[in-house]
């Protein structure tokens, strides 16, 4: 990293980076002009239709779809018995592993039927309409199976996984001797934490447009967080070079994960458009959202701490058991955050899984880091409570200096300003340290905390910057912009890195025909692509600094390329700043219309130890650096309890993160509170209620699934620690996308606890349960 | 819809068989029934006395124009504004009248897209979020959400901000708590709510 520039050592920027600038995509949302994936008016297009299963096991017997085809407009209906091969399937652990699928299941490959509303048939017609009617008149008839609904059925087996996540987190981890630790604890104490099943619900349902332009040729217009983890799973199963896929995701209607890989949908999509010959559009329904692009699993953590008399931690044991499908390990790796959070020389992790018809659950905001965050902020909330300490104390007391699980330094830590300043602006000292003591009018008032962290995961990508001596520059990074503000903070890092005003850039990402980026998600995207745009710039810098020493013409001849650096859109030596000239002077001088640089940016442990981080396996490259790289942060919540009632309503909320440079403060901001409002909602209101008998979903629906309205969210206040950490990426970057969930459930339940006395263990906290702890109105 | 019963729970289907070709018939008169003056009693007694199925064709004034399409009844206004004439700014969130993002101006009263049949628009002005700013110049309340990030996705943004304009005129917006409240039938789940509120509380002129 030391030959590698850095957005730090760039005299004078910084000048446009981290401005509060207004969304540079905002007048295309604010006047409908933004085209998002289903809404490119193709020639020819038609529309699928899934019909999907109405049991959760069994096979199909018959399918019979006389009735559906003779309906006006119907053009084909493709079910396991007449859909096209494909190259490669995800049934295989092969296959699975070369798409990069989620799921180790194809429907619509065989007549077996393993989760509810598994889809059993693409009908495809001339509008919408026709394709919905006739979805509707196949008929479909099953042998039915008895379903295992999760892994609370008395039929499930339980198992010790190996790997769970995908094979990137061990099934047992442990550092020194936990349980001999423990039981030396004066204090111990052991909870057990429920969660229910959560589904991502982004506003706008997955949608695949399919347009193959030749035999061998095919667009896909497709909600994705990644176009080329869609274009890598696509070519994998059509059989097809790369580059004869080209996936476009202009504007994306929100993604939280589920729109992070390739699921059924899209191969179905493009299969069915490749055998009609014309192009196929197919929008999930709002009810198949809840079964067709995964979902944050039900799960149950049990965590046993113990400490010393003054509150130490001496050992923490976590154990987890969550549901999976019936071919995939995939749990969310709840252990990381509660063996890193809090100084304590004794750590275990176990998780045991259950097989279950339903589909894999995937990666949702904050993955491991949501729910594990809720189990030890709790825990910690419970043991400052019995030990008579304030909360913020007792988190200082058991403050780690160092990375506890790794033992490696942070590259950098803020979080005990994090805690001073959110204690401050939120008015901790007043609080009330006596549990259920405060009141306004018949609400129980609470008032409470919680830290959060997120690691900054090892990615890489590529952009490409293409300056023209006319003054403008164009940049390109085949990113994509969940609404986190990609197309602005880049154009900002672009407009800094090239000396231009930010409306001489224009940043275009969201195409395969782009340099590669890595998925939005992970909180990886915003280091990454701008460390990248930085870099490309930096090539062209050192392009035209080449040209300028070796043109007699200019102020900088025979200089030496070292010596000369870049200042707000000018070549100047680095000793005398008056030497120089503007690179438009140049670039006409020399007669050239434009001139390309590309960077490839790297973050994480692969931009500070890179060969190490390719070393590694894929567990453990986040941790291949010599330091730890995280985020830290702390949220404040206060509630209102009504007793008779049990509503919790939030009544204040305030976020204080430390997250390296951020890059622009107005959607920041924004990215903050609508991951605590994420966080409220799976505390207090989302789940999928999955019926115990029949495995099938009893609420999928937004009327039924209930995410916060504006009417539960109060006033809500954010603030950044400013923090320089030269070690994650050229921009010193760390990502804002999940820190912005972890610890909001746990800053709620301890909020609630504070109210009313009781402890609340299972999510989200309805009114029936706040009722059935028994408060005393 | 029909995923959400197992196959033995179901009722007795209709006689011909769907729900589907009920809306086609009942779509098609209600329209007729529900339409505006200039078309004639006669006219209207004439329609409502027979079968209305297949496509047909039916004129929409959408921001100011009057359009012909040729769609069956069952076309949803939403589904007439995005896939037959191209105005895709109005979202389909959920189709189901749950979310708000369909939401538009009929005669200047918010309603979701999805729920309205297009034939029941004939003869109504209906205004979309393309048709909010005047040419370049953008409605207070778009300028506002730029200004207040009222969005991060965007996808909610038409819905919220139809919804927002037809808030403020109904005299909904007179406080904080008034306005989050009558904000609430559109969802939002990037979270943007504290800046929506914020766009709304500055275009109502409420200092609240």
């Amino acid at each position: 990293m030391d030959i590698e520039p850095t957005f730090f050592d760039s005299p004078g920027a910084g000048g446009i980076v981290g401005q509060p600038l207004d969304r540079v995509d905002g007048r295309d949302k604010v006047t409908g002009k933004a085209r998002y994936a289903a809404e490119f008016p193709l020639p020819g297009l038609v529309y699928g239709v899934l019909r999907t299963s109405e049991i959760a096991k069994g096979k199909i017997t018959r399918i019979d779809t006389a009735a559906a085809v003779k309906e006006p407009g119907v053009i084909a209906i493709f079910t396991h018995e007449n859909l096209p091969k494909l190259a490669k399937t995800p049934n295989t652990p092969e296959g699975k592993k070369a798409i990069g699928a989620p799921m180790g299941f194809l429907p619509l490959t065989g007549n077996e039927i393993h989760y509810a509303n598994q889809p059993v048939a693409v009908v495809v017609a001339d509008t919408f309409e026709r394709a919905t009617h006739a979805a509707s008149l196949v008929k479909v008839s099953y042998e039915q199976a008895q379903p295992i609904a999760s892994f609370l059925d008395p039929k499930a087996e339980i198992f010790d996984p190996q790997k769970v996540q995908d094979g990137k987190t061990d099934g047992h981890t442990r550092r020194g001797n936990p349980k001999s630790a423990l039981a030396a604890s004066p204090i111990q104490l052991k909870a057990t934490y429920t969660h229910a099943i959560n589904n991502h619900n982004p506003m706008e349902p997955g949608s695949t447009t399919a347009h193959w332009e030749a035999a061998d040729r095919v667009t896909v217009y497709e909600s994705t967080q990644g176009v080329t983890r869609t274009q890598q799973a696509l070519s994998e199963m059509l059989g097809l070079p790369r580059d004869q896929v080209r996936v476009i995701t202009k504007y994306i209607g929100g993604g939280f994960g589920c729109k992070g890989s390739c699921w059924p949908h899209t191969p179905l999509t493009v299969l069915a458009a490749k055998a009609i010959g014309r192009p196929v559009k197919l929008v999930l329904t709002r009810p198949q959202m809840f079964t067709s692009m995964g979902h944050r699993e039900d799960q149950t953590q049990t965590l046993t701490l113990g400490a010393t008399k003054e509150g130490k931690l001496t050992a923490l044991i976590h154990e987890k058991t969550s549901t999976t499908s019936p071919w995939d390990n995939y749990a969310e790796s709840n252990s990381k955050i509660i063996d890193l959070l809090y100084e304590c020389p004794n750590f275990e992790a176990t998780y045991q899984l259950a097989r279950a018809n339903v589909m894999t659950s995937t990666f949702m905001r904050a993955p491991g880091e949501a729910p594990g965050s809720f189990a030890i902020e709790c825990s910690m909330d419970d043991l400052a409570a019995q030990l008579g300490m304030d909360p913020i104390q007792l988190r200082l007391l058991n403050y780690a200096e160092k990375d506890p699980s790794t033992g490696k330094p942070w590259s950098s830590k803020s979080l005990k300003q994090c805690y001073a300043r959110g204690a401050e602006l939120f008015g901790w000292s007043k609080r009330n340290p006596k549990a259920g003591a405060t009141r306004d009018g018949k609400y129980l008032v609470g008032m409470g905390m919680a830290t959060a962290s997120y690691p900054v995961h090892n990615s890489q990508g590529t952009a490409r910057v293409r300056l023209y001596a006319d003054g403008h520059a164009v940049v390109q990074s085949g990113a994509t912009d969940l609404g986190t503000g990609t197309y602005t903070v880049m154009t900002q890092v672009a407009a800094d890195s090239l000396g231009l005003t930010v409306d001489k850039v224009r940043f275009e990402l969201g195409d395969t025909r782009l340099p590669t980026a890595p998925n939005s998600g992970g909180s990886v995207a915003a280091g990454t692509v701008s460390s990248s745009i930085y870099m490309a710039a930096q090539d062209v810098w050192q392009k035209l600094t080449k040209l300028a020493v070796q043109d007699k013409r200019s102020p900088l001849y025979r200089a030496k390329p070292e010596e000369v650096t870049n200042e707000k859109g000018r070549l100047i030596l680095k000793n005398d700043k008056s030497k120089g000239e503007d690179f438009a002077a140049l670039m006409k001088r020399l007669e050239l219309t434009d001139i390309e640089g590309t960077g490839n940016g790297k973050y994480g442990a692969g931009y500070e130890s890179g060969m190490a981080a390719s070393a590694a396996d894929s567990g453990h490259k986040d941790d291949a650096g010599q330091h730890s790289m995280h985020s830290f942060g702390t949220h404040f919540c206060e509630v209102r309890v009504d007793p008779e009632l049990g509503t919790v309503r939030v009544s204040r909320w305030v976020s204080v993160h430390a997250a390296g440079r951020i890059l622009n403060a107005k959607t920041a901001r924004s990215q903050i509170i609508g991951g605590s409002i994420f966080g409220i909602g799976s505390a207090l209101m989302e789940q999928t209620v999955r019926d115990d008998h029949f495995a099938r979903y009893t609420n999928a629906s937004l009327a039924d699934y209930h995410i916060p309205v504006n009417a539960d969210i109060p006033e809500m206040t954010v603030e950044f620690i400013d923090e320089h950490d030269p070690y994650i990426n050229a921009m010193g970057v760390k990502g804002i996308g999940e820190i912005s969930m972890v610890g909001v459930a746990a800053a709620v339940a301890n909020a609630v606890f504070h109210a009313t006395g009781k402890r609340i263990r299972s999510l989200p906290i309805t009114p029936e349960k706040v009722l059935n702890a028994g408060i005393a109105s | 819809m029909s995923d959400n019963f197992p196959p033995d729970q179901r009722g007795p289907a209709p006689e011909d068989g769907t729900r589907r070709s009920f809306m086609k018939q009942a779509g098609g008169i209600l329209g007729l029934a529900l339409a505006p003056p200039f078309i004639s009693k006669a006219e209207r007694l004439t329609a409502l006395s027979r079968k209305v199925e297949g496509v047909s064709e039916m004129q929409l004034k959408v921001n100011g124009t009057v359009r012909t399409i040729r769609a069956e009844p069952r076309v949803t206004l939403l589904d007439a504004l995005r896939e037959h004439l191209d105005l895709t700014g109005s979202k389909k969130g959920c189709d189901l009248g749950q979310c708000g993002a369909c939401t538009v101006l009929i005669d200047g009263r918010r309603v979701n897209s999805c729920l309205t049949l297009a034939v029941m628009a004939q003869g109504k002005e209906v205004t979309t979020i393309e048709g909010l700013a005047k040419n370049d110049e953008l409605h207070p309340l778009q300028t506002a959400f730029i200004k207040h990030d009222g969005f991060q996705c965007g996808y909610c943004t038409s819905g919220q901000i139809m919804s927002g304009v037809a808030c403020i005129n109904e005299g909904h917006a007179s406080s904080d708590d008034q306005c989050r409240e009558w904000m609430s039938g559109n969802l939002c789940r990037c979270g943007a709510y504290p800046n929506i509120v914020a766009a709304v509380r500055e275009v109502a002129g409420n200092k609240s």
